[in-house]
């Protein structure tokens, strides 16, 4: 019996391991492929024809430069949404409301980031849009501005939820600290505790950010997708394409191997990059401050 | 301190407090708001026909039982491949990692999958699952691209609940002489159990409303029945969603939003499992 | 075999949580039986067949699809959009019998299929109309075709450059992986010219679907869009286009797209991998039957007899 039980033990220890493995597996395999299916691209179409600024793929215009400034307009106004929203929103439920009121919003605004992307943009199409061209007198309300709306919807949630686990875990002491010697509670939360949650709360927004950066079905129905160069100053209030509605309108039609498949692809590897570039840049944050606060606290 | 001065502190506090209610109110509200909206103009089509029946008509008539059962499938075979691979997974960061370079990677690189867009899962189903190994656009490519993206939640949450087991509840069962993985699945898992079902079902439920994963790799837009095997395609609810507000003239209103209902009923009732199991465990807790 | 996976996840499940297993339980009763309206042939083998491509086409192809399978219950036919350059595609890689298409293949789709063995084989299925639709409230009521280019490719950009009021207008237009779309390109902004290279204008809006364009001129009096005549409900307003300034405005019917005085009309297309064989070949033969070409007329589009 000795014997099996230890056999059996040293089985599924290894196979443990190799599922803790498995993550980084997996975002090697995701890279090696887009690299795979991406950089032939390159090759078939030049860097600079790339760089262009018309993207008309059935005619062979690759342009890529309208589909960035595109996604990068759409985020930042989500971003400038959520962020206020979100932050405001995480510091309230975590430090002003009462202990009733946050059980309630706690769970309430968890279960609201559930909410699948499709409805919203399906109810963009028939409720957001017509009513932004009716409020701001614009040609149509299919823009950027109504994808960075329901972006930011979507976005909230999440920065809420890991800003206001962050503002928790702040202990008790700073706060009874604070309070001691005089401060309000208002001046305990912008001078002590946001301070001290810094690492959670720009981790929070990362993802949010991150989260806005990958969305798909959303911005797709309601940005107008039109391939513009987003960088006049009212480009938030015109149409525009991202990256990611390029890539779900598109891949349907491309024959495998073909240019256009390629370029998608390439698209894609941006997009991986950039998130992995947020990502990396949050967790290093994110890790400095946790060993100055090690510092700090030992 | 000056009285005047601790009016003007006083009411920059009240006027602090009341601009943060109001932007949690602006928050929450709308997204309520558009819950209770869909249910007002959705409930009207809902009948045991809509739920059970097949599309009729160019699916202007009849019911979506085809995508919510294909929704179903796919939430399943998502759970078959993410839970065992990302509870072990979780249970190795938990109980045997060191804090090392590989593991500090290994959390990177659960960072970085949450992270990335759900439409380049979608490219990378496509190009893996289903032109690389083959598998054709079916249930078997989009539950295994939906499951690569469920992974890091899961992993993430079932973590964080195995590390909130004490370590002595661990002491003690290695004292009395059990084995690592003894005291790991008697004692450990079954202890973090709540928090570890919590991920899955955030987790399941993420892939259950996702849309772009599944556009190339498995959705269909109308089937004559429902999947037999893994490798039929089959119809899913985000993806009918899609289809009818966007694809179909004269589609009834109704309709659309009647899928849109049962489609947030579906998801936030999953929702709602899991904080309702979250806060009884809570309470229950030994610890 | 699902069944099997039913149990074994129940019993998973029954450790946990009780109420789970119900509703598991509802479920999998309910997709076992035979609800109201699931086709008779769900539960035989039967033959299966892969219809893609077209989204002009893709209500056609559904409603056929549900016409034959009353007519023939032992053939099922799976009907999915995604635009003519999709079915296209998916022609070439293999994955379908049936690619719908509103336009006709194109030389490097046909060069592609040929690295690939395929021999694309065309059937005319139908043909349609492409109405150019605008709001209700707007008083332009006729276009030549060369305005209608100018529009499109942004050289005109206010309505009262076409004779309407003074407002912006908001061009529609379908993604680029349509064959209406493709369609609208070679036949209205190059005027059928092959050597013009003339675009739409990059504030072009590219919708992904029809109901979007319908559904943005219903409630935008500026905007401008065209589609497949069958997708335009009645509320909306036909703009009547005449060949060349000074030459009579039509309206798209089938009557004016038969006797060809309608300028923009187009066959409908259904192409296949070799010449069709079997089940495919008896689906297409129904096709051209008058029973499936009413269903053409009923739809909005036009016969081919």
């Amino acid at each position: 019996m000795e014997k099996s039980l230890n056999w059996r033990e040293y089985v599924i220890t290894r196979l443990i391991k190799a599922s803790g493995y498995s993550a980084i597996l997996f975002v090697a395999l995701i890279f090696l492929f887009l690299l795979k299916e991406g950089l032939p691209a390159l090759g078939e179409v030049s860097l600079s024809k790339l760089l262009t600024t018309r993207w008309y793929p059935i005619e062979n215009y690759f342009g890529i430069l309208p589909l960035i400034t595109g996604t990068l307009v759409v985020t930042l106004g989500a971003a400038l949404i959520a962020i206020p929203f979100g932050l405001g929103a995480a510091i309230f439920i975590a430090e002003v409301a009462p202990r009733w009121l946050r059980e309630l919003l706690k769970p309430l605004v968890e279960l609201l980031g559930g909410l699948p992307s499709v409805v919203l943009g399906f109810l963009g199409i028939l409720v957001l849009s017509p009513s932004l061209r009716l409020l701001l007198n614009l040609p149509t309300g299919l823009t950027a501005l109504a994808g960075s709306l329901l972006l930011g919807a979507i976005a909230i949630p999440t920065i809420v939820s890991i800003a206001e686990d962050a503002l928790d875990a702040v202990p008790k002491s700073y706060r009874e600290g604070a309070l001691a010697i005089g401060a309000t509670a208002w001046q305990t939360i912008w001078r002590v505790i946001l301070p001290a949650a810094r690492s959670g709360v720009l981790t929070a927004v990362m993802l949010g950010i991150g989260r806005a950066l990958g969305e798909t079905m959303a911005v797709m129905m309601v940005t107008g997708n039109a391939p513009v160069m987003a960088t006049r100053w009212n480009s938030l209030f015109m149409p525009a394409r991202t990256m990611t509605a390029t890539i779900a309108a598109e891949m349907g039609e491309v024959a495998n191997g073909s240019v256009h498949y390629h370029v998608l692809f390439l698209i894609g590897l941006v997009l991986f990059l950039i998130s992995l570039a947020v990502n990396v840049t949050a967790s290093t944050v994110v890790f400095r401050q946790k060993k100055r606060a090690e510092r700090i606290l030992s | 301190m000056t009285r005047p001065a601790v009016l003007k502190r006083n009411l920059s506090q009240r006027l602090g407090f009341s601009l943060l209610s109001l932007m949690t109110l602006v928050t929450v509200l709308p997204i309520l708001a558009v819950v209770i909206y869909i249910f007002v103009k959705g409930s009207p089509a809902i009948s045991w026909e809509f739920l059970s029946g097949f599309p009729r008509d160019g699916m202007r008539q009849g019911g979506i039982l085809p995508a919510i059962v294909g929704t179903f499938y796919l939430t399943l075979g998502t759970a078959i491949f993410s839970v065992p691979l990302g509870v072990a997974a979780a249970i190795y960061l938990a109980e045997y990692a060191r804090e090392n370079t590989v593991t500090r990677a290994i959390r990177i690189a659960i960072i970085n999958l949450a992270g990335i867009p759900s439409v380049v899962y979608g490219l990378f189903g496509l190009g893996l699952f289903v032109f690389f190994l083959k598998f054709g656009t079916s249930l078997l490519a989009a539950s295994l691209t939906l499951s690569i993206m469920t992974l890091p939640v899961i992993i993430s949450a079932s973590e964080e609940a195995l590390r909130s087991v004490p370590q002595s509840f661990r002491t003690v069962s290695i004292s009395l002489g059990g084995t690592r993985w003894q005291t790991i699945r008697r004692i450990v898992v079954p202890q973090a159990l709540p928090g570890i079902i919590t991920g899955i079902i955030l987790g399941l439920e993420r892939a259950a409303g996702e849309t772009a994963p599944i556009l190339f790799t498995g959705a269909a837009f109308f089937l004559p029945r429902l999947p037999n095997s893994p490798l039929d395609a089959t119809m899913a609810l985000p993806y009918h969603l899609f289809v009818i507000s966007t694809q179909i003239p004269e589609m009834p209103v109704q309709v659309q939003y009647g899928t849109a209902l049962v489609l947030i009923f579906f998801v936030l009732g999953m929702n709602l499992v899991a904080t309702v199991i979250r806060s009884r465990a809570r309470a229950r807790r030994q610890w | 075999m699902f069944i099997l996976v039913w149990l074994v996840l129940s019993a998973i499940i029954w450790r946990m949580k009780r109420a789970a297993i119900c509703l598991l339980a509802i479920v999998f009763l309910v997709s076992c039986s035979s609800p109201a309206g699931q086709p008779v042939s769900s539960t035989q083998p039967g033959v299966i067949i892969q219809n893609k491509g077209s989204d002009t086409m893709v209500n056609l192809a559904l409603a056929w699809a549900e016409r034959y399978q009353q007519v023939n219950p032992q053939v099922n036919l799976s009907v999915t959009g995604g635009g003519s350059g999709t079915g296209i595609a998916a022609l070439i890689n293999g994955t379908v019998d049936i690619a719908n298409a509103s336009r006709q293949i194109k030389p490097e789709e046909l060069d592609e299929a040929k690295t690939k063995g395929i021999d694309p084989v065309e059937h005319v299925v139908a043909r349609d109309a492409i109405a150019v639709i605008v709001n209700p409230e707007n008083p332009v009521s006729q276009l030549t075709l060369q305005q209608i280019s100018d529009i499109y490719s942004g050289k005109i950009t206010n309505w009262k450059e076409a004779g309407g009021q003074d407002r912006p207008i908001v061009c529609l237009s379908r993604e680029t992986n349509s064959g209406t779309h493709v369609y609208f390109l070679e036949t209205v902004l190059r005027l059928g010219d092959k050597k013009n290279k003339t675009l739409f204008s990059t504030e072009t809006l590219l919708l992904p679907s029809s109901e979007g364009i319908i559904n943005e001129i219903r409630l935008n009096p500026n905007a401008i869009g065209y589609d497949g005549l069958g997708y335009v409900p009645k509320d909306l307003k036909v703009i009547a286009i005449s060949k060349k300034a000074g030459e009579s405005y039509i309206l798209p019917s089938i009557t004016t797209v038969n006797d060809n005085t309608y300028p923009i009309a187009r066959d409908l297309y259904m192409y296949t991998a070799g010449q069709p064989q079997g089940a495919v070949a008896a689906y297409l033969e129904w096709i051209l039957s008058k029973d499936a070409q009413d269903i053409v007329a009923q739809l909005g589009f036009v016969p081919v007899k």
